[in-house]
């Protein structure tokens, strides 16, 4: 008897059409995309629930994954590796007579900021470290998530680097794991600048660009005087509102002279190997526009803005 | 209940090979869609309302990820499942030609809508360089799949149809 009473509700409940199930999820889908593209949201809570299934199980996998290529390199690259080695003692003793000779610069530079009462220019930022466990399921953007998220006290926004270069973005957060949007995605621009001439310019992902060169664009360059020469390092100027300023992009690949005569545009070889990605950093500091006061003071600011 | 269930599981499995173990092993940066083999093959055999579900819940797990826009990975993925599931009545369970066909079929529609989407929009309108560097090789790739796949997805089926049939003559 009751049994029979579920089998008709079930068939009840098979009897809505599919297509008017098709329409409303339709609906409400062009909703939220429509939503995300003016008011920037994000699943919410269900990114926590999706995150609690999700990435441990991505992790484990990634991780008996790279455990295994981690073995294989092993065996192989035994013999490059003490090649290497004994190159790089070479480069270590080199580098320890430059680091002598900055390092009494460095102490000369801090002497006169003194005498002109300047902070440090660049403050050094709280990082924290983390790691890949998974990437995009489709080949059209480079993103992937990390394993950790707003429980580490990750925010929207939040810059990531690694080798010392810029990554991308955190672009979500859930509560154990977060999505980066790298700088070699086309969704992403990033204000750069060029460190020789500080010339201000806008770097955009190029799916196409990385695949084809390895290099992602970068546009509006004003430099009438010829001054920017390929190989320039390229950072991440003061007017982003989005990234800290001073991290390394990458290095100028090639220029060229826009139609209109006064701009130029080009590329630039990124300074972060894309495709081997398994550690980034991610720098806790959220880039504050308005005013820059002491640490406190933008830390308190900060809260409130995330409120 | 059982069917959702072995669904969901199947679902979450390929989600996570697709996002970690398939990444690792592309050739040319280029991954299979495990997730359409999945959408596409059930809709195909078991009927638009069934493509449709899995369809939405796929999609919307990868926009959850990684959707540049929340919704939109949810809207193709679901409409892929749906629009397999017309093709129910030339389902044969030895007949492997047309999902080939399918499978190559809707992905070049699910690649060629998020083009036209999210491309288009950023100026980027050299199509046939997409179509040879990532459209096509995906589709080729997803396909080799899929001859080693489909026959395990078709018995999986069969599996829970059976479960399906002994349950509701039990409760007779």
């Amino acid at each position: 008897m009751k049994n029979s009473h579920k089998r008709n509700r079930y068939k009840k409940q098979q009897s809505i059409p599919s297509k008017y199930i098709l329409m409303g999820i339709t609906i409400v889908c062009i909703c939220t995309i429509f939503l995300s593209l003016v008011a920037n949201i994000s699943g919410g809570p269900l990114n926590s629930v999706a995150g609690y299934v999700f990435t441990p199980m991505q992790k484990g996998i990634n991780g008996v994954g790279s455990w295994a290529t981690s073995k294989a390199n092993d065996l192989q690259t035994l013999r490059e590796v003490q090649k290497e080695n004994k190159k790089l003692k070479k480069k270590v003793y080199s580098l320890r007579t430059q680091l002598n000779t900055i390092k009494l610069e460095k102490y000369e530079l801090e002497n006169y900021r003194k005498l002109l009462n300047l902070d440090a220019k660049y403050p050094a930022y709280d990082k924290i470290a983390a790691s890949v466990v998974a990437k995009d399921s489709s080949n059209w953007f480079s993103t992937f998530t990390i394993n950790r998220g707003s429980k580490d006290g990750i925010k929207k926004g939040m810059n990531v680097i690694a080798d010392g270069g810029l990554v991308g973005i955190i672009s979500d957060v859930g509560r154990n794991y977060s999505t980066v949007r790298t700088v070699i995605n086309d969704l992403s621009n990033v204000s750069g600048m060029i460190t020789n001439t500080y010339d201000n310019i806008n770097v955009s992902g190029s799916i196409k660009e990385m695949n084809k060169n390895g290099v992602i664009t970068f546009s509006e360059l004003r430099d009438s005087d010829n001054k920017v020469k390929n190989g320039d390092s390229v950072v991440t100027s003061y007017v982003s509102d989005q990234y800290q300023q001073g991290i390394l992009i990458g290095y100028v690949d090639k220029i060229e002279k826009d139609s209109n005569n006064l701009t130029k545009s080009g590329t630039i070889t990124p300074a972060v190997d894309f495709a081997h990605i398994e550690n980034v950093l991610v720098i806790k500091n959220l880039k504050q526009t308005g005013d820059v006061g002491n640490k406190n003071k933008t830390d308190n600011s900060n809260e409130n803005q995330n409120k | 209940m059982r069917r959702k269930v072995t669904l969901f599981l199947l679902i979450s499995i390929c989600f996570v090979l697709q996002t970690t173990i398939c990444k690792s092993i592309a050739f040319a940066d280029i991954a299979p869609n495990l997730l359409l083999i999945v959408i596409a093959t059930f809709g195909f055999m078991r009927g638009r309302r069934e493509g449709m579900f899995i369809g939405a819940l796929s999609g919307l797990l990868v926009d959850i990820f990684f959707g540049p826009y929340l919704g939109l990975n949810t809207l193709l993925y679901m409409y892929i499942g749906y629009i397999n599931g017309l093709f129910k009545k030339y389902f044969y369970p030895d007949d492997i030609n047309l999902p080939l066909i399918l499978i190559a079929g809707s992905d070049w529609l699910l690649n060629t809508t998020l083009y036209l989407f999210v491309f288009i929009g950023r100026r980027r309108f050299d199509y046939f360089y997409y179509l040879k560097t990532i459209i096509v090789p995906e589709m080729v790739y997803s396909t080799i799949v899929t001859v080693f796949v489909f026959f395990l997805l078709v018995r999986l089926n069969e599996w829970i149809e059976k479960e399906e049939k002994r349950r509701a003559k039990n409760i007779e």
